[in-house]
Formats: C-alpha cells, structure tokens, sequence
C-alpha cells in the first residue's frame, strides 16, 4: 500500500466509525419517525432495499445506487399516496412485507446473489470499506445538515401540520424531505444492521431519550448518543461474544430503553 | 377593506359535501362568530381559509402577505414529542424572552412556559396556543372552538382577551363556536352556517331571522334563544 498504514486500516476501527455514524444519522431522524409514528413507513422502505440489491446485482450496478434507487422510488410512491401525515396502515403492511417477500425472491433469482443474502438482512459492519465507511458518513453529514437547515419548519410542521400552513409553511414539503432522507439512511445503514433491524435503530434509541427530554432538541441529542453508545457497547459485545454485530447493538438499545422505563422519575 | 373572502366555497371531504356556496368576507378590525350544528362545516371552513383543505368549487381570497393567527382546536402534537410552552411559543419563528412573556401575558397563559404542552388543561392550552398565534403578528385571528372547556367565568375572560386584542392590534377575528346561543358580546357579526351561510348579520338581526331560528329552534321546542354575552352580569337576555 503507498498510501501507508492508518487507523482505518484497522477493521474494528472502521466498524466503529460505520456503527456510529449510521447512529447519528438514524437518531437525529429517528425522532422523527417516532414524533410522526411513521416507524411502518421505515420497515416499508428498508424491506424494499433487499429489492434494489437484487436489482443492482441483476444490472451490474452499484449496490448503493441500487438501494437508493428503489428506496427512493418507494418514499415517493409512499409520500403520494399518503394524504397528509397518517398513513394507511394496512396499506403500509402490505407494501412493507410484500417489499420484503418480492426482495427474497428476487435475491434468490440473481446468481450468485444468494451467499450474500444475511449480510443485507442483518448487515455485516466488520466487512465495511473505506468506501462503504464514506457513504454512510457522507449520509449521515447530510441528514444532519438538512435537518439543521429546516429544523424549525420541520417542527412545526410534526406539532400541527395545520399550524405551519397557517403560518406559510408546507408541511407536505417537509414531509417528502424527512421520507427521501429515511430512503438515505436505510442505504447506508444498511451494512450496519441490514434490512431487517433499520427501523430498530431508528425508534429505539429516539424512544429511548423521550424518556429523558423536555424538549425537542434535547431529545434529539440524546437519541444520537443513546445510538452512538448502543453501535460502540453492540460491537464490543459482539467481538467478546462472537455474536452478530447489527442485531447485538439493536440488543443494546433495547437494553437502554428498557432501563429508561425502570427509571421512576421522566423528565418533563 | 376585506382581510379575506370565499367566493362560491365549495368543499368535499371523502365525497361528502361539506360546505356549498359560501361567499363571505372578513373586513379588517371585524370580530365575527361563526355558528353552527355539529357537521355543518365550521372547521372546514377554517381549514379552507387556511388552506389545509382545497375548494373542490370556488375560492379563497386572501390579502397579499396576509398574517394568519391560527388557533386549533386541538393540537396535533403527539405525546412523544417533549415541548414545553416556552419552545412552543418560538414555533415557527424564534422570539426573544421579553416578546414571549407579553404574548403570553395578553393571552392569560403567564407563568406556563416552563409546563409541558401534554400536561396542560384545555383551557390552559387554547390560552397557550392563543399566545403562540399572537406571536405570529397576525392581521386576521382564526379561533376554532377556543372556549371548550372553560366555564362561563373562564368563557367571559377568554373573550376579554379577545376583545382587547383586538382593540391594541386592529386584527380580524373569525370564532368558531360551539354554543349556539351564546356568542361574545363583541361580536360584530353572526355567521349562521350549516353546509352553507343560513343568515349573517349582527347578533339581533340573526336572532330574529327565519333560518337561525328553524336551524336551533327546532328540537329544542323553542327553548334556546340567541343570548349577547354581557360582562357586567354574565349574560343577558337579548331579545
């Protein structure tokens, strides 16, 4: 290598830098998909992802661009034909789970795809690239950014849509922006936690800080570090144990979460 | 000069015709009170003017740059979401510590910015989100049943308010109300509504008219009347 040695060499740097920065990203818009109950609109797109490998394996594509692709189509579809913030749920549960069942079939049928097929459903952290290090924390600069520009507007938009029309917002707006940007966090977390346990990481650890939070801010703060400190104790666990390293760290946030409603007192 | 205005209003909610033909105006410094049964339109007809519900006929004119002041019903806000009344109050525009405290101060909400949104009573939350449309400098006030809850004592303040917010800022006010036969002594207008404007004009032109009467007075064997509220007693008999 010309390049020399760095820390990124390191295979469980790398795994931590990846378990953190999906944690970052899927926090901060993880209270959102709570705020909004939107967490059957996260299982929808992050079952379709298994779509957009099979179809990125089929065409010769990028994965990454395969993933996005799909998800991305399926945030539009979904924002369409969901009036206003309440979606339909048994509508939801059909795509969610048919997105699923349509992405098992169309992995067996892509040669070759099979032998990969439990690192999508349950990710596979200690393989990640420099490159598959650098989408997720390209995404996850992106969503916090984002969310940073709008965050007022998303806000008001998630207390009464109602309220920021009257006010000259467009919570429609807001809403596809928060849909497109989950269709972002499924594609790179995807090697994290793989398909299956996205949603997880979105709702439990932004679940779990509602516990400790007056306000909004905060409550995004903490989903970020509960998040964080679930990937970094989930990894750690994992290596000891020889456990799988995505849904251990779904272990560990529900761990948190479960301490935080033992706690007798809640803020607020 | 006319805040805002509907011209042949039309609008279908899951292909029920919920409000037909309304054409109505709202002048500026003008309290009107919107009066109906329950079904006849009056959210609609505030979510129409706010434009959370698209005409399926006619339309709505709004003053260019038009302020709106919004009041809900209910809030949206689901008990997940951590917010105290102060961050509340900085939606959708950030306000300093002094403009927060007169808002609230004018809207008899003082001493509630610390509460959580989720633990206040009805009334104190209406004077809560009251404060909140105050800070958005409105022009035009929209009130969607803003004295639910509160008791004829609580009603008799609440409309105080109302009136002296009026006075100091010259906004419109359009009320929603579920009383149909108390509406607050400053109205300057009834609007009688069920589906369409059944009578408009003042309380004692309203109350004597054909329609308001046949629209509350049946079933209830003439013994509801339409009643000024008075502050000095309460409420008088107006007819």
């Amino acid at each position: 290598m010309t390049t020399g040695t760095t820390m990124l060499d390191d295979f469980l740097v790398r795994a931590a830098l990846a378990g953190v920065g999906a944690a970052v990203a899927a926090g901060l818009l993880g209270c959102f998909v709570v705020w909004r109950r939107m967490a059957y609109f996260g299982d929808a797109t992050s079952h379709a992802a298994l779509l957009g490998v099979a179809l990125a394996l089929a065409f010769d594509m990028s994965v990454t661009a395969g993933i996005l692709g799909v998800t991305g189509t399926l945030a539009i579809v979904l924002w369409a034909a969901t009036a206003r913030d309440v979606a339909q749920d048994a509508l939801l549960g059909v795509l969610a789970h048919g997105a699923l069942a349509a992405g098992l079939v169309a992995v067996a049928l892509v040669p070759g795809a099979g032998g990969r097929l439990d690192a999508y459903l349950f990710g596979d952290v200690l393989t990640v690239t420099r490159s598959g290090l650098a989408v997720i924390w390209i995404g996850a600069s992106t969503v916090a950014g984002v969310l940073a520009w709008r965050w007022q507007r998303m806000l008001v938009a998630t207390v009464d849509a109602d309220l920021a029309l009257a006010a000259g917002g467009d919570p429609r707006r807001e809403q596809l922006i928060l849909t497109l940007m989950l269709a972002g966090v499924v594609t790179m977390a995807i090697q994290v936690t793989g398909a299956l346990l996205i949603t997880a990481l979105l709702v439990i650890p932004a679940a779990t800080a509602r516990r400790l939070s007056r306000g909004p801010e905060v409550m995004a703060v903490w989903a970020v570090a509960i998040g964080a400190g679930s990937a970094l104790g989930g990894l750690w666990i994992a290596v000891l144990a020889d456990t799988p390293v995505g849904p251990t760290m779904i272990c560990v946030a529900a761990g948190a979460f479960a301490v935080s409603r033992l706690a007798p007192t809640r803020a607020g | 000069m006319s805040v805002i205005a509907t011209e042949g209003l039309a609008v279908r909610l899951g292909g029920v015709q919920v409000l037909h033909d309304v054409t109505l105006s709202i002048e500026a410094g003008e309290i009107v009170t919107v009066v109906g049964p329950n079904g006849s339109g009056k959210s609609t007809l505030l979510r129409a003017l706010i434009g959370a519900v698209a005409p399926s006929r006619g339309s709505v004119l709004r003053g260019p740059g038009l302020r709106i002041g919004y009041v809900p019903q209910r809030l949206a806000l689901d008990p997940t979401m951590p917010m105290t009344v102060r961050r509340l109050l900085d939606l959708p525009r950030r306000v300093g510590r002094a403009e927060a405290e007169a808002a609230m101060a004018r809207a008899g909400a003082v001493g509630l910015g610390a509460r959580q949104v989720a633990d206040l009573s009805g009334g104190q939350r209406q004077r809560v989100l009251l404060a909140r449309a105050l800070l958005d400098r409105p022009q035009l006030l929209l009130l969607d049943e803003p004295t639910q809850g509160l008791d004829q004592r609580g009603q008799a303040g609440f409309y105080r308010g109302i009136e002296a917010i009026r006075e100091e800022t010259g906004c419109a006010v359009v009320m929603v109300s579920h009383e149909l036969h108390v509406v607050m002594s400053a109205t300057d207008r009834v609007i009688c509504l069920n589906g369409h404007v059944c009578c408009e004009g003042t309380p004692e032109v309203v109350q004597a008219a054909p329609a308001w009467r046949e629209l509350f007075g049946t079933g209830t064997g003439g013994a509801l009347a339409l009643y000024r509220h008075d502050h000095d007693h309460g409420h008088d008999h107006a007819g």
